[in-house]
């Protein structure tokens, strides 16, 4: 009788079909699952499971990236976003790595801040200790380190919630510029944007330099204005963008911040025509 | 009888200054067979004699690659050798997988130098008994480092360790210029083998059994040649016996070498 009966069962085994319990087997085929299992503690005081990062809480959006002739140029703005508040307006989201690198970071303004402490202790472990002056930090060596890190966050299910473009210089002194996301998938191009501006910018530059390798071509000041462009676009379409941003531009003479810098060329005259989004009553 | 009351560990100095099992790992170095490495402006080049245990056995390994761009050669204890190397690997391969950049010679040779010295500062441990010469290539260029049990760690255009060593660092003073000079990678490991015959006891000479050779530099992966391979470089010799025992015993072949412009250099300065 008793063979019988777990053979009946598990010519039965079946998934359990309630939406909470979906996928898992059946409660005649093993018992009922124990709770208590998914309820495990951080320590005795704390009565919540232990909760890796769900999502970013204050985040920056886009960072734009353009290679030119003779280097580099990025821009992020210095908003940060709470959901839809635009919480704080002065985060300053691209830092200098070494004597000739830059990274931008979008995503959660706090994983920022640990990559920033994590890059300020790599600077000091690679440019200043125990180094005959050779051996710079350049722009490669930062990128694969920060691809390091973000694919073992990633395979720790605690991802730092960023996407990140390292820019700067090659080992053959060529310009470089490279993409890094919370996944740790990296790829490189002329032209990089993260968040909304991979749909609204990365066109605008493209129309700049439509094939890769084309940014030899290109002078500073065409890329700094189609950047300021850009800039503009996402001002207008990101509801999560900020007038103010930063522009950083890497090239032979060095590494030149300039911040503050404002959207120019605004007109809005298109917006009194605007119908159906609550504001305007017909 | 006298007993020495201060080399029972590497911690303690003797009154008059020195640690004595730290200079005991420097003689066990003298004890293995020579090494000698060389560079150029662009290369460099290491040289081994290798010996065997019994006729029937086989040779030690004297040299050891790190990685494409650096290879070391050892005197000295081979099992503390390999312990270095396959730090050095580990080392080499972290650079590579973290920063995507080989590993700077300079920063090699100090990371095992900073791990021989805690072995000269911590009570209960034994410093390393060998010493290494560390060539690599990297941005900054050549470079031949010797690395020795005390920690310390100094560059060379040309060094020796091992048994009879300081024959070969007077073949390598003495041509110096032409080392540095070399424009050929051939020309380099010439001397390189050179330098390693005047190592040599009488009864001794190189054979492609107990030579190995190696060369890294602009261009040119780390590579090791031993055994079958070794030969096309000692065809290159005008002898493969030491120079110095040559000129005692056998006068009649003078004739022979006369026209070879380095054997009668060689003679000149023996002979002076």
């Amino acid at each position: 009788m008793v063979t019988v009966r777990s053979e009946s069962n598990l010519k039965n085994a079946t998934m359990n079909h309630d939406p909470f319990a979906w996928g898992r087997p059946d409660d005649n085929v093993y018992g009922k699952y124990n709770q208590s299992i998914a309820q495990a503690k951080n320590n005795e005081l704390d009565a919540f499971p232990k909760m890796h990062t769900q999502q970013p809480i204050i985040t920056g959006t886009s960072v734009l990236g353009i290679k030119y002739k003779n280097g580099i140029i990025m821009a992020a703005d210095n908003i940060g976003s709470y959901g839809s508040l635009l919480r704080f307006s002065n985060i300053e989201r691209i830092i200098k790595v070494g004597s000739e690198t830059v990274v931008g970071v979008s995503g959660d303004i706090s994983d920022f801040q640990q990559l920033e402490r994590i890059l300020e202790e790599l600077v000091i472990s690679e440019e200043n200790y125990d180094n005959q002056g050779e051996n710079n930090l350049r722009a490669p060596h930062v990128h694969e380190y920060l691809t390091r890190v973000l694919y073992n966050r990633r395979n720790k299910m605690n991802p730092l919630w960023n996407s990140i473009i390292v820019g700067g210089f090659d080992n053959d002194k060529t310009p470089f510029l490279k993409y890094i996301d919370l996944l740790g998938v990296t790829y490189g191009s002329s032209t990089l944007a993260t968040g909304f501006g991979s749909y609204l910018a990365i066109p605008l530059l493209r129309k700049l330099i439509p094939d890769d390798k084309d940014y030899s071509n290109i002078e500073e000041e065409d890329a700094k204005k189609v950047i300021q462009e850009c800039m503009r676009v996402l001002f207008y379409r990101d509801a999560r963008s900020g007038e103010k941003f930063t522009l950083v531009t890497v090239n032979d003479e060095g590494v030149k911040f300039e911040k503050d810098v404002e959207v120019t060329g605004q007109s809005w005259e298109f917006a009194k025509n605007l119908v159906g989004y609550g504001s305007k009553q017909l | 009888m006298f007993r020495n009351n201060y080399d029972n560990d590497s911690v303690t100095y003797s009154p008059t200054g020195r640690l004595f099992q730290v200079e005991y790992a420097l003689e066990a170095i003298k004890q293995g067979s020579a090494a000698v490495g060389l560079a150029s402006k662009t290369h460099v080049v290491l040289v081994g004699l290798k010996r065997n245990a019994e006729e029937l056995g086989s040779y030690q390994k004297k040299l050891i690659k790190i990685d494409d761009h650096m290879g070391v050669a050892l005197a000295g204890l081979a099992p503390d050798a390999r312990v270095l190397s396959n730090f050095l690997r580990k080392q080499a391969m972290n650079s590579k997988m973290v920063f995507n950049r080989p590993l700077s010679v300079s920063k090699a040779v100090y990371s095992i130098a900073d791990k021989a010295q805690q072995n000269t500062q911590s009570y209960g441990s034994r410093p390393y008994g060998v010493g290494l010469l560390v060539s690599g290539y990297d941005d900054t260029g050549a470079h031949l480092y010797e690395f020795q049990p005390s920690g310390s760690v100094l560059e060379y255009y040309g060094a020796s360790i091992g048994a009879r060593s300081q024959a070969a660092r007077t073949y390598l003073e003495r041509n110096l210029e032409k080392i540095r000079d070399c424009e050929t990678p051939e020309e380099l490991i010439v001397h390189g083998l050179n330098a390693l015959r005047d190592t040599l006891s009488q009864d001794v000479e190189l054979t492609f059994k107990n030579t190995s050779v190696s060369i890294v530099g602009k261009d040119t992966k780390f590579t090791t040649y031993d055994d079958e391979d070794v030969q096309q470089w000692l065809d290159k010799l005008d002898s493969v016996t030491n120079s110095t025992h040559r000129d005692e015993d056998d006068d009649e072949e003078a004739g022979d070498n006369a026209e070879d412009q380095d054997v009668t250099e060689d003679r000149m300065e023996t002979d002076e």
